[in-house]
């Protein structure tokens, strides 16, 4: 046999290559939503990312100007579905803010200590998703388990474990219950502990560690131009916090730290969501502390709250108030309102027009996600088709939220 | 919170704002949409102002005022991290058949405009000029109209696979389930032992 003895140029014998398109989604096992991203590959370094949303849009801002204000609480709960109570005490807050009603201190309380359980369960179901993606079940088994017993609290006081629809305008829909303080007490260490075994499985692992270190890097200046809030923000080290910055409820009342990161890569993240739950946690124990035992939780206001069920059965002008609240609608007085509270992801806000009747004119919910997510092109561009797994997971894409 | 912003707004920029407010503790100026962009930029740029966040964008629709190019209501709110000041900002664009319903694109100023001019475009049809990709972002390429916009029937549909014809079916379509049972599935019911549709139990 012939030696093959041929002069060739270095780089001849390659053959011509083009870019490779690649799509990931919409139903990918790694997305947590249905989010499609459409990928430009040179090898497995990405050139061009272009994420596109909308997969799971329903409609909700053209839902809301169907039925009454109160109406749209079960709607809010399905935008984020992770933490619906954050959801339900925001757009409560916003109608409330447009009405002028500020609802009695236990209510107040009672709402903080709510929202803060179902920020637990946000940030548990992130770093467990996180976590999972990337190879590591044991800690998602454990996180679940967190969460689960964090559902259970939420489904003792509201009926529902995941879609609460418990907000009202003026209150809530029931008073604590009589053990709710003993299950918070009781459960919270648990959660923690669990949190605590699982953080050991992760941030000593190399493969978890060199997956999350040092990528998906994004400035602060970046971040804040891309209207990026709540932990993705904050882990580039901007300590911007709608609890801290804004109080609203009794959040000024309180003692937390907001936890924010150094470098803006996904550990970052995963850090910063791993301290506000135990932020988060003594947050709940302050708030349950100082929440009265008795006396009334709801606003006592005709115009918006139903009358007690007795005088709807019994006296005519009980069933009228009632057949007008739940026929017409609470009449919100016109105007236009911006109420913004701190959600699982970030500022969630909600601009409300009125125009003086039982139905909203328009309901425009400001997703903390959407934002985020179309900040996910520029993270992933000009890293490797691997780095997308982890960053994606790191933001905490809601998909109900994001596409509305 | 202080009416620093709209004091200034007035000072600089005079008759291109067409109204103020502090309704609710939330400042609001309505602004010329020929002006929109310069007032933009200013607001970023003024160092006493220093709104460096775009929180949000979205639009309302006024469908009666149409007649005077004043339909479709953009609303902006922005926020400045440093100063810890918010200030809505809104235009008017448009006529009754949302033509001429154009505005200049904030995205230079702020890049997380982008997406948030990309869904107002989408749900409420304002044209953004200078947006780098101005597409659809919620509903998919194919949808027509604006789903936000009030003259857009709620109970509408546009499936982008077409529903069955009657003819095609045989049968009239009030009758008839959107898929027969079992169809499309690879195996039928009855490995189960449970009966279908029209058989004996």
């Amino acid at each position: 046999m012939e030696p093959l003895d041929l002069e060739l140029e270095e780089g001849e014998l390659e053959l011509p290559s083009e870019p490779m398109h690649l799509n990931m989604g919409p139903a990918h096992p790694a997305m947590h939503g249905t989010v499609r991203i459409v990928l430009e590959l040179s090898g497995e370094t990405i050139h061009k990312a272009d994420v596109q949303i909308g997969y799971l849009h329903r409609g909700f801002e053209k839902m809301c100007e169907r039925g009454t204000w109160a109406q749209v609480f079960p709607y809010v709960d399905r935008c984020n579905y992770v933490s619906p109570m954050l959801n339900n005490v925001g757009y409560a807050l916003a109608v409330e803010k447009l009405c002028d009603i500020v609802v009695p201190d236990r209510c107040q309380w009672y709402r903080m200590a709510l929202g803060e359980l179902a920020r637990i369960s946000d940030h548990l179901t992130c770093l467990a998703a996180m976590g999972m993606e990337l190879g590591a079940f044991t800690p998602f088994l454990w996180l679940m388990k967190g969460r689960e017993m964090i559902y259970d609290i939420l489904e003792e006081e509201t009926g529902a474990r995941v879609t609460h629809s418990f907000g009202r305008i003026g209150g809530v829909a029931h008073p604590p219950t009589a053990g709710f303080k003993k299950m918070c007490t009781g459960v919270l260490p648990r959660v923690i502990s669990l949190v605590e075994e699982a953080e050991k499985l992760l941030l000593k692992n190399r493969i978890f560690l060199d997956r999350v270190e040092g990528v998906g890097i994004i400035s602060k200046a970046d971040a804040v131009a891309l209207s990026w809030t709540g932990p993705c923000l904050r882990s580039t080290g901007v300590s911007y916090d709608v609890r801290k910055a804004h109080p609203y409820l009794k959040y000024d009342e309180v003692e937390f730290v907001v936890p924010v990161g150094t470098g803006g890569d996904n550990l970052d993240r995963f850090l910063v969501r791993l301290e506000e739950i135990r932020q988060s946690k003594s947050i709940i124990l302050q708030s349950i502390e100082r929440m009265a035992d008795e006396g009334p939780v709801n606003v006592d206001d005709p115009r918006v709250m139903l009358p007690e069920k007795e005088s709807v059965y019994t006296t005519i002008e009980g069933t009228i108030q009632h057949f007008k609240l739940i026929m017409e609608g609470a009449k919100v007085p016109k105007g236009e309102v911006y109420s913004y509270t701190e959600g699982g992801n970030g500022e969630l806000g909600f601009y409300l027009v009125s125009d003086g009747t039982g139905t909203p004119y328009r309901v425009r919910i400001r997703p903390p996600c959407f934002p985020i997510v179309g900040g996910l092109g520029k993270l992933i561009t000009g890293r490797m088709l691997s780095d997308v797994i982890p960053t994606f997971g790191s933001l905490n894409m809601i998909g109900g939220e994001c596409d509305h | 919170m202080s009416k620093l912003v709209l004091e200034k707004l007035a000072q600089k920029f005079g008759a291109a704002i067409v109204e103020t407010h502090s309704d609710h503790g939330d400042d609001t100026a309505r602004v010329t949409p020929a002006a929109w962009k310069d007032i933009c930029r200013y607001l970023r740029t003024d160092p006493a102002l220093d709104f460096d966040m775009l929180v949000d964008m979205c639009g309302v629709d006024y469908p009666e005022r149409g007649a005077t190019n004043e339909r479709l209501e953009v609303v902006l709110h922005l926020y400045s991290i440093g100063r810890r000041h918010r200030v809505r900002l809104k235009t008017r664009v448009g006529d009754e058949d949302m033509d001429d319903a154009d505005l200049d694109s904030v995205t230079s100023i702020w890049a997380g405009a982008n997406w948030f001019e990309r869904e107002v475009f989408d749900m409420s049809g304002v044209t953004f000029k200078g947006h780098p990709d101005l597409r659809r972002i919620l509903m998919y390429p194919e949808f027509e109209g604006h789903p936000l916009l009030k003259d857009y029937p709620a109970q509408r549909t546009q499936p982008l696979i077409p529903y069955r014809t009657e003819a095609e079916a045989g049968l009239p379509l009030d009758k008839l389930a959107p898929f027969r049972e079992d169809e499309g599935m690879s195996f039928g019911r009855k490995a189960w032992g449970t009966p279908g549709e029209g058989e004996p139990s």
